[in-house]
C-alpha cells in the first residue's frame, strides 16, 4: 500500500506536536471535522508522547460533560496545550478568516462559515498548528479580507502563544510570530511550485528539504490504532483512506 | 401539547436561542414554526448554528442570526442561509463560540456583563459596537479585556431525550442546554416520551437533567431532532441531510423539501 497523502500530512502534523523546542502538549482539543489532525495526535500520542485528546465531536465518551462552554473555560485558563485552526484565507502574518470575502460579512463575496471559537481560542492556547489542505493564492493571500482571529497582537494584549506552523497540502511553514519561514516541501513540490501558489511573502532557505515520508513504524500505528480509534467519529474519512475499495463498494 | 401548540406561543420577532446539530436541536418546533407562518424570528446559534437555523432562514422564518458559525456539518455550507445573506434578507450578527456562551453565562446570573479573554484584534469585535474593551481594573493598567452583555433570550427552544410528570428534562451531558434554559425568558421543550418518575428523584439522572422551573412547556415529538440525531438514541440521518443539501441549493428543490417533509406533516397531522 503507498503513502496516502492524508498519512504523510497526519505524520508531518505529529512530528510538529512532537517537536520538542515547542510547548509541551499534554492536553490537546481536536475540533469539527478535523480527522488528519486528530489522527495526527493519536499518532503522537502511539509513538509514546504522553497526551490527553479531548474530541469535541465525538458522540460517545465526549470529555466534556459540563456543557459546550467546558471547553473554553479550560482553554481560558491556559489548560488547553494545543489546537487546531484553519481558514478560508490565511495571511503571512498569520491572521485567520473564517467569514468571508468582499464586503462584511461576506456579502458581494463568499461567505465561509464563520469564526466559530478562533477569536478566543488562537490567543489563549498556548500553541496552535494551522492546517489547510487547498494550498493556492486563493487561500495563502497577502492580507485577509477579515481577521477572525489575529496571528500577532500588539504588546499589551493578552495572548499566551500563537501558530507554531501552517501545514498545507503542499508544505510546511513555520511560524516565529512575526513570519512565516518554508520548512519542508511535500514530495512532488520544489520550492518554486510552493512560490507560485503562496500569495503572501516568506522567508525561504537556501535550500529546502522534502517533508520525510512517515516511517514504517508511524505507518503502522496510522492503519491499526490510530485507524481504530478514529472509526466511530471519522467513519467517511477512514473508509476513503484506509479502505478505498470498502468505500467504492457503499457507493 | 404538540410541537405546533408550541410553535403558537412563539411571537413573530422573538429572539430565540437554538443549539447545533450536535446538541438537541427540536426540528420538531421549526417545522411547525413553518407551518404557522412564522416571521422575524431572531435566532441565536448556540455557540454555531446548523440544520434547523438554515431551515427556518430558507421558509422565511427569520430576520437575524446571531451565530459563530453557520454550516450543515459534512454536507457542506448551509445553502438558504448563504443564499439569504448574499440576497439580503437575512442579517447575520457574527460572534465566537466562548462569546456566545458567556453572554448568555451573563444573563444565566442575572449580571448586566462579563469578561472574557482573546477577541481584541478580531474584526468580529470591530463589527460588534454592543461589545467593549476595557482596562482591567485589578490589574494597574494596561491590560485591555473585552466586557460582553448579558444575552437573554426570549425563548430557548430544544429537543430532549424525556420528560416527567413534573416538567423536568432530560439532556444528558448537553448542559448548554441548561444554560439557555436558565438564561431564557421562556423555553419550550420537545421529548421523545414522558416517563413516569421524577427524573430529579434519581442520583444518576438528576445531573443529566434540567428543573421544570424553567420550562413553560413540553411536547411529545417521536424522533423530534431527526434528521438530527439525539445522544445514543438514535444517529444523525447523514443521507437525508445530504438529500437536502442537494434540494435547497435551488429556490424550487427547497419549496419541493418543505412540501414532502415538512408541511406534508401538517396535512397528515390534520388528517389524524
Amino acid at each position: 500500500m503507498s503513502i496516502a497523502p492524508e498519512e504523510r500530512l497526519a505524520a508531518a502534523i505529529a512530528h510538529l506536536i512532537l517537536d520538542p523546542s515547542a510547548p509541551p502538549a499534554r492536553h490537546v482539543a481536536v475540533g469539527a471535522a478535523s480527522p488528519i489532525p486528530a489522527a495526527a495526535c493519536l499518532l503522537a500520542k502511539g509513538l509514546g508522547q504522553h497526551i490527553r485528546i479531548s474530541n469535541l465531536h465525538s458522540t460517545r465518551g465526549n470529555p466534556f460533560t459540563d456543557g459546550c462552554r467546558e471547553l473554553f473555560d479550560l482553554a481560558g485558563q491556559g489548560r488547553i496545550d494545543l489546537f487546531f485552526l484553519g481558514g478560508g484565507q490565511i495571511d503571512g502574518e498569520a491572521n485567520l478568516n473564517l467569514i468571508g470575502t468582499g464586503e462584511w460579512p461576506g456579502s458581494g463575496g463568499v461567505r465561509f462559515p464563520g469564526s466559530f471559537g478562533s477569536a478566543f481560542l488562537y490567543m489563549v492556547v498556548p500553541r496552535t498548528i494551522l492546517f489547510r489542505e487547498e494550498h493556492s493564492r486563493r487561500v495563502l493571500v497577502p492580507r485577509v479580507d477579515h481577521v477572525s482571529a489575529p496571528g500577532i497582537s500588539p504588546p499589551g494584549v493578552f495572548r499566551r502563544g500563537t501558530a507554531q506552523a501552517l501545514v498545507t497540502g503542499r508544505c510546511v511553514f513555520r511560524f516565529d510570530g512575526a513570519r512565516f519561514t518554508l520548512a519542508s516541501t511535500h514530495p512532488g513540490e520544489s520550492a518554486e511550485t510552493i512560490r507560485a501558489n503562496t500569495g503572501f511573502s516568506y522567508a525561504e532557505p537556501a535550500s529546502v528539504p522534502t517533508t520525510p515520508d512517515p516511517t514504517e513504524t508511524e505507518l503502522a500505528l496510522l492503519r491499526g490504532p490510530v485507524r481504530d480509534a478514529m472509526l466511530e467519529t471519522y467513519p467517511g474519512f477512514c473508509r476513503r483512506v484506509w479502505e478505498p475499495e470498502l468505500a467504492g463498494a457503499a457507493h | 401539547m404538540t410541537p405546533d401548540n408550541l410553535a403558537a406561543l412563539v411571537p413573530d420577532g422573538a429572539s430565540i436561542a437554538i443549539p447545533p446539530d450536535n446538541s438537541l436541536p427540536s426540528a420538531a418546533v421549526a417545522h411547525a414554526l413553518i407551518r404557522r407562518g412564522a416571521r422575524a424570528l431572531r435566532l441565536i446559534g448556540v455557540p454555531v448554528s446548523g440544520f434547523t437555523t438554515d431551515l427556518l432562514v430558507g421558509a422565511g422564518c427569520v430576520a437575524s442570526v446571531q451565530t459563530s458559525a453557520v454550516s450543515l456539518g459534512e454536507a457542506g455550507p448551509a445553502p438558504r442561509f448563504t443564499r439569504a445573506l448574499a440576497a439580503g434578507t437575512v442579517a447575520v450578527i457574527d460572534a465566537t463560540c466562548p462569546a456566545i456562551h458567556t453572554m448568555l453565562q451573563a444573563a444565566e446570573k442575572g449580571v448586566p456583563f462579563m469578561p472574557l479573554r482573546g477577541i481584541i484584534g478580531s474584526d468580529v469585535l470591530a463589527h460588534r459596537p454592543d461589545w467593549t474593551v476595557i482596562d482591567n481594573p485589578f490589574a494597574g493598567g494596561g491590560d485591555p479585556i473585552v466586557l460582553l452583555p448579558a444575552l437573554q433570550p426570549d425563548f430557548a427552544i430544544f429537543h430532549a431525550v424525556c420528560a416527567d410528570r413534573d416538567g423536568n428534562v432530560w439532556v444528558g451531558r448537553r448542559r448548554e442546554l441548561a444554560t439557555i434554559a436558565h438564561a431564557a425568558r421562556r423555553t419550550l421543550v420537545t421529548v421523545e416520551r414522558i416517563v413516569e418518575d421524577n427524573l430529579l428523584e434519581d442520583e444518576r439522572l438528576a445531573p443529566g437533567a434540567i428543573s421544570g422551573a424553567y420550562i413553560e412547556a413540553v411536547a411529545v415529538a417521536a424522533r423530534g431532532a431527526w434528521p438530527i440525531g439525539l445522544l445514543d438514541e438514535y444517529p444523525a440521518d447523514a443521507a437525508h441531510v445530504a438529500e437536502y443539501a442537494a434540494l435547497a441549493r435551488s429556490d424550487e428543490g427547497f419549496r419541493t423539501y418543505l412540501a414532502r417533509y415538512v408541511l406534508a406533516a401538517a396535512r397528515a397531522a390534520a388528517a389524524a
